[in-house]
């Protein structure tokens, strides 16, 4: 799947927060970095219709204003960076939602083998008939993704998808992130802080500073010295180990950001 | 081949029913009982027959039951089902909990009318008496309603908004009735005061048919958005990138609440509880399903109000014992027994 932004541009209240964005991602999965307020959550939600930017938005050779609204559902899946939720929901009923504009008041057969196709590919069955609140932080983020799963998306969109996840949480969330978007042909873009998670699993970077990119491509061509110190202020040591993978180092700030 | 899943999820459902069911047979029953509770005592069979075959019933009985009981028994009923309505949906689309139809302010607003026309005289229409102060109330519940719109409307349909400008206006509106209290005579003082209590004193066929009317135009104009208002319990944003107007859902909704409640404060004042707690219940029995939650809220708020309505009537067999009161006295003691039971995170 082929996505392409031109003269994207977003203003809260006045205060512009992107400006003038342009790229182009093709399948894969994409590491969009940057500090905080860098406008990476902001460009993701304009991605996912949740916010209305100026400019334009190419899916596939289309712009996303002359797309369907049911095309443009079924096309893109968002996890906002919080999934928190209080409602009481069970499992199954969680992911039904994520078909909320086909669903009629009966819920038809379709779309409950397609809730069972979800649970089973996602290997979790076994949790469809808990309460979405019994979960723990992990199974909660692999119950959020199997809900952007249902409508087999073509582009998948996650903010900050490890957010309050153990290690092993991370490794395994992201593994099986890297083989949904193979083995499915999705475009996956990744709003993340953590760069050795980008550089290990992302495809290709982008880099957001200051509501504008500053640079993309590959982790190794993105993921310099110079680019991390004036994107960041800090000084990093970049390594690459046995398997090839960048390993990224902080070593010191360069600019303080908190007074002392 | 059936799948594990689909016979877990269609067993819930059945429980979800059997729940229903349950609840429909007790409002029923507590509805039946209503009538034939009172200072001269009818049995379950008289009502029955009485409602069933007017015509060959007892005069005397037909009387009572058509003319007094029944009326009262289905405003019961149906402000009941209003208020808790309009108490699960505002839970809903403020994602607050603590909220009832009251936190937006529109009771206070109604009391507000009210008591204006008691003291003051102060109304916008040419009705009479109690008809009056129902009208007025109604009026000043719906300025309340478009203070908030309008706001929200202008700004954001932010739910943080909605509260803070519903909040104000309670605080507004009580302020004002506490002022008319202050200058009211001891005749007046005393109306206000019932009328804030609440209760089923003014019901006549006419007030039952409006409430009626208006919950067969409401109930449907909601159930529309069942499975929206559903997803909107994932979150704003959620909602948003599942292609849900969330700001037209939440200011929709709204207007139904408001309406809903101004029509129940309007005939029988400010009856707490109902728009709180019934929800809460239905929740932890059905879980948060709008299919199923909102339906059991309002067969809860009705089945409430009916056994406060019972309850007070045994409690004060010559006097009039405000609704108000009993729904709070009956229902808080069951409630906290739910709580109690409740298993952690279960429906």
């Amino acid at each position: 799947m082929k996505l392409e932004a031109n003269d994207l541009s977003f203003s809260y209240n006045s205060h512009p927060v992107l400006n003038d964005i342009n790229f182009k991602i093709e399948s894969r999965i994409t590491a969009l970095i940057g500090p905080n307020a860098a406008g990476k959550s902001t460009l993701l939600k304009c991605m996912a219709g949740v916010l209305e930017p100026d400019g334009s938005l190419i899916i596939n050779e289309k712009d996303v204003k002359d797309l369907k609204k049911e095309e443009l559902i079924r096309s893109r899946s968002y996890l906002p960076q919080d999934s928190k939720t209080n409602a009481c929901l069970s499992v199954f009923e969680t992911l039904l939602l994520g078909m909320v504009h086909s669903l009629s008041w009966k819920v038809g057969e379709e779309e409950i083998e397609a809730v069972s196709n979800v649970l089973e590919y996602m290997g979790i069955e076994d949790l469809a008939m808990k309460n979405i609140n019994e979960l723990s932080g992990g199974q909660k983020q692999m119950v959020f993704i199997a809900q952007s799963l249902i409508r087999n998306p073509q582009l998948l969109l996650m903010d900050e998808p490890t957010n309050g996840l153990d290690l092993q949480h991370q490794l395994e969330l992201f593994e099986f992130i890297q083989k949904i978007t193979k083995e499915k042909g999705m475009t996956t873009i990744i709003a993340l802080h953590d760069l050795n998670l980008a550089a290990r699993y992302a495809d290709n970077i982008v880099v957001m500073s200051k509501g504008m990119i500053h640079s993309s491509g590959s982790p190794s061509s993105v993921l310099t010295q110079k680019t991390i110190q004036s994107v960041y202020g800090i000084n990093a040591d970049i390594s690459v180990d046995t398997d090839g993978i960048l390993w990224i180092k902080p070593l010191n700030s360069v600019r303080k950001v908190f007074r002392s | 081949m059936e799948l594990p899943n689909k016979e877990a999820y269609e067993s819930l459902i059945r429980r979800k029913i059997l729940f229903f069911i349950l609840f429909i047979s007790a409002a029923f029953l507590a509805f039946l009982l209503d009538i034939a509770v009172g200072s001269s005592g009818l049995s379950l069979y008289e009502v029955f027959s009485t409602i069933v075959f007017p015509a060959s019933s007892d005069p005397t009985s037909s009387v009572i039951v058509w003319n007094f009981r029944l009326p009262k028994a289905l405003m019961a009923v149906f402000i009941g089902a209003s208020l808790a309505i309009a108490g699960a949906e505002v839970q809903t689309i403020l994602d607050n909990p603590l909220a009832s139809p009251y936190t937006l302010g529109i009771s206070a607003a109604a009391g507000f009318g009210a008591a204006a026309t008691m003291v003051l005289g102060l109304t916008l229409t040419s009705f009479a008496g109690n008809v009056l102060v129902s009208i007025n109330a109604f009026i000043f519940s719906f300025v309340c309603f478009f203070v908030i719109y309008f706001i929200a409307k202008v700004k954001s349909a932010s739910k943080e908004l909605i509260i803070l400008t519903g909040v104000a206006l309670l605080f507004l509106f009580q302020a004002l009735v506490s002022l008319l209290q202050y200058i009211a005579t001891d005749d007046q003082l005393q109306n206000i005061v019932f009328w804030l209590f609440g209760s089923l004193e003014n019901s006549s066929w006419s007030t039952v048919t409006i409430c009626l009317l208006i919950l067969l135009i409401f109930i449907p104009l909601l159930a529309i958005d069942f499975w929206k208002l559903t997803a909107l319990r994932l979150g704003d944003e959620k909602a948003k990138s599942l292609g849900i107007d969330v700001e037209k859902l939440r200011l929709k909704v709204l207007i139904c609440v408001s309406v809903l409640t101004a029509s129940a404060v309007c005939f029988a004042g400010t009856i707490g509880f109902v728009g709180l707690v019934p929800p809460h219940i239905a929740r932890m029995l059905v879980g948060e399903d709008q299919r199923y939650f909102v339906p059991l809220s309002a067969l809860l708020g009705s089945l409430f109000l009916s056994l406060a309505s019972i309850g007070g009537k045994i409690c004060c067999h010559k006097g009039v014992f405000p609704i108000g009161i009993a729904t709070s006295l009956i229902g808080v003691p069951f409630f906290l027994s739910l709580i109690i039971m409740k298993r952690s995170g279960s429906f």
